[in-house]
């Protein structure tokens, strides 16, 4: 009996560890979806292809001007931030008067020619990019071998999550931002600067985007189409959790990705679509998602 | 509240509905203009690209039944397009079934798969209806790619048209051109019938005002979703036509960029207009032809179309052809 467990476990953990490391991407995209949506009112369908730029950004300060892994988890979110900001500023803040649904529908052309352009210069096949050497090797945990950079990956994930909720929640620009949430016009009012709270918003948010691009280059490899097929599940993610709160699409992440690696162990097939059908789920009990508002 | 409204464009003037079958005096103009053009055009086009439009037309109509008449976006529409065209597909390859029962089928098989996934779609509206459409359809092409009947990577291919009635054999592309072009006026005129039944009166009241709507007794959630599964349906004929066109059944067609390819469409031809969808249509594949040879230079083009159409061209093309005669096309 107790062998059969280990034999289980021995088995179940890499896939627990990919279900956490797939966790840590889907909270950070679903936080800075969160992020952007809380103030800009725009779910941004752009946020997969910025996730690949991100990983583009670093392959190419890498290939092109020998900056490596680390000085690319700085500047790779800070120009491809600088491209968000010059999107919201161009094209997305004409669209706050208007329907909602047209944000949605300006970000996924934004989506579009992104990745169009990726694919025109680098094919659709993807690039490696290697592990820093600082994270190659692991830790043997005695039942399952654990590599490094997976540990650092859900670490830093966690990290990143808490600040950002710390930074809205506990701080004066934080208490700003959520205030201009509520009633921008009233914020306004008090002499704040709304419209670029929106546009430095929605150039954080990218930002973090890109950040999380980063950190995956190393595990996916690569390629055009890694946002799109990401960014889908992550809608599934913020349908799930609801985006009334910052922690909440952090959870609800991680959740999903653990409850994704398990569903690989017992029943593999199924692991593409888990996610699905745990937002059908929800939607049939709980249809304002999990921790959101009504 | 969003000042315009996405479906800002659409009709909303039905007292003159009483002329010619409910088409204003303008709008039976546009009508038999474009039936004289779906009669005439294959004589000095090419059959196969027509008949890619009119399948394509049929999709965009059926769409634009949701998005233009109960203002719903569905982002998820390709799961039911191509679901027709899988199950179709089969039916005439696998079952020898002829088109007169394939091409329905594919259209019932669209309108089951619509069922649940709209009861679970209506549950939340606007943004969150669009996302959840487009993760239930993420969630058919996952099936798609590991059902066994759908041939995963490679589709269905050398599916054969078949004999229409066992009398009209549809390998010639003229035979099955008619055949497409009765399939879409079909299509066309049902959803023209469905807009301006009592039934679509409500719709559109749901669409304008749905605490109102509810408040005089209409249970909108059955509205809403009937609505979704004839829109659901039609896309599932229309998809099933395209099978036996192309006699191939793939993966590109439940794919989320078909899905997108659709609302293009749609808004390129003016969301919530009643030939916006047919002109959007030709408009896309039209442009999809001639730049088959650019590769991926067809997705930044079709990226760019969807960002001018929503900075500057929201009403499109025939809803600023309307805007400019004054007439509600």
């Amino acid at each position: 009996m107790l062998e059969t467990i280990i034999f289980e476990l021995e088995m179940a953990a890499p896939q627990i560890v990919l279900g956490l490391v797939n966790g840590a991407f889907y909270a950070l995209l679903s936080l800075g979806l969160a992020v952007i949506f809380g103030m800009l009112n725009v779910i941004n369908f752009t946020h997969g292809a910025q996730f690949m730029m991100g990983a583009f950004v670093a392959w190419m300060l890498l290939h092109y001007l020998g900056i490596g892994y680390w000085w690319a988890l700085i500047l790779s979110p800070l120009i491809v931030g600088v491209v968000g900001v010059i999107i919201e500023k161009t094209m997305i803040s004409r669209l706050y008067k208007l329907d909602h649904l047209y944000g949605l529908l300006l970000t996924f052309g934004c989506a579009l020619v992104i990745e169009g352009v990726f694919r025109n210069n680098f094919g659709v096949s993807g690039l490696p990019y290697a592990v820093p050497p600082e994270l190659r090797g692991g830790f043997d945990l005695g039942f399952m071998f654990l590599p490094g950079y997976r540990a650092w990956v859900v670490l830093v994930a966690i990290i990143t999550c808490l600040v950002t909720w710390y930074v809205i929640e506990k701080t004066k620009i934080g208490s700003y931002l959520r205030a201009a949430t509520e009633r921008p016009q009233l914020v306004q009012a008090f002499g704040i600067n709304v419209p670029r709270m929106m546009t430095l918003t929605y150039g954080a948010g990218v930002a973090l985007a890109a950040f999380a691009g980063v950190l995956a280059a190393p595990i996916y490899s690569v390629r055009p189409d890694m946002g799109a097929s990401f960014i889908i599940i992550v809608f599934a993610v913020v349908v799930i959790g609801g985006m009334g709160s910052i922690l909440g699409s952090v959870v609800t992440g991680f959740a999903l990705g653990f409850l994704e690696g398990m569903t690989r162990v017992f029943w593999p097939e199924a692991s593409a679509t888990v996610v699905f059908f745990i937002m059908a789920i929800v939607l049939l009990t709980r249809p304002a998602g999990l921790f959101g508002r009504a | 509240m969003a000042d315009e409204s996405i479906t800002s464009g659409a009709i909303r003037t039905d007292q003159d509905t009483a002329g010619f079958w409910g088409f204003t005096k303008p709008q039976a103009v546009a009508f038999l203009v474009m039936v004289a053009f779906v009669v005439v055009s294959p004589f000095f086009l090419y059959p196969v690209f027509l008949m890619k439009i009119l399948c394509f037309a049929l999709f965009v109509c059926a769409f634009n039944l949701l998005i233009g008449y109960v203002g719903l976006l569905s982002f998820g529409h390709a799961a039911y397009f191509g679901m027709g065209a899988y199950v179709t597909g089969y039916a005439a390859k696998a079952w020898g079934l002829p088109p007169e029962f394939a091409i329905p089928l594919g259209g019932l098989v669209g309108a089951a798969l619509g069922l649940p996934f709209g009861w679970l779609a209506i549950r939340r509206a606007g943004i969150y209806f669009a996302m959840i459409t487009l993760a239930l359809a993420q969630m058919v092409y996952f099936f798609s790619l590991q059902a066994p009947f759908t041939g995963g990577e490679d589709g269905i291919q050398a599916i054969p048209r078949g004999t229409l009635f066992g009398v009209f054999s549809l390998t010639p592309d003229m035979s099955m051109y008619w055949v497409t072009a009765i399939v879409f006026l079909a299509g066309f005129l049902l959803i023209h019938r469905i807009v301006h039944s009592p039934f679509g009166q409500v719709l559109k009241a749901i669409r304008d005002n749905e605490p109102r709507a509810t408040s005089l007794g209409y249970r909108v959630e059955d509205y809403k979703l009937m609505a979704f599964v004839l829109s659901a349906g039609l896309a599932g004929i229309a998809g099933g036509t395209k099978a036996l066109v192309f006699n191939i059944a793939t993966l590109t067609d439940v794919h989320w960029t078909m899905s997108g390819e659709v609302v293009l469409m749609s808004l390129v031809g003016g969301l919530g207009t009643v030939f916006g969808p047919v002109v959007g249509a030709a408009v896309i594949i039209t442009m999809q032809n001639y730049l088959a040879e650019f590769g991926a230079w067809v997705l930044v083009i079709q990226g760019v179309i969807f960002i001018a159409c929503v900075l500057a061209f929201r009403r499109g093309v025939v809803g600023e052809i309307g805007n400019a005669l004054r007439v509600k096309l």
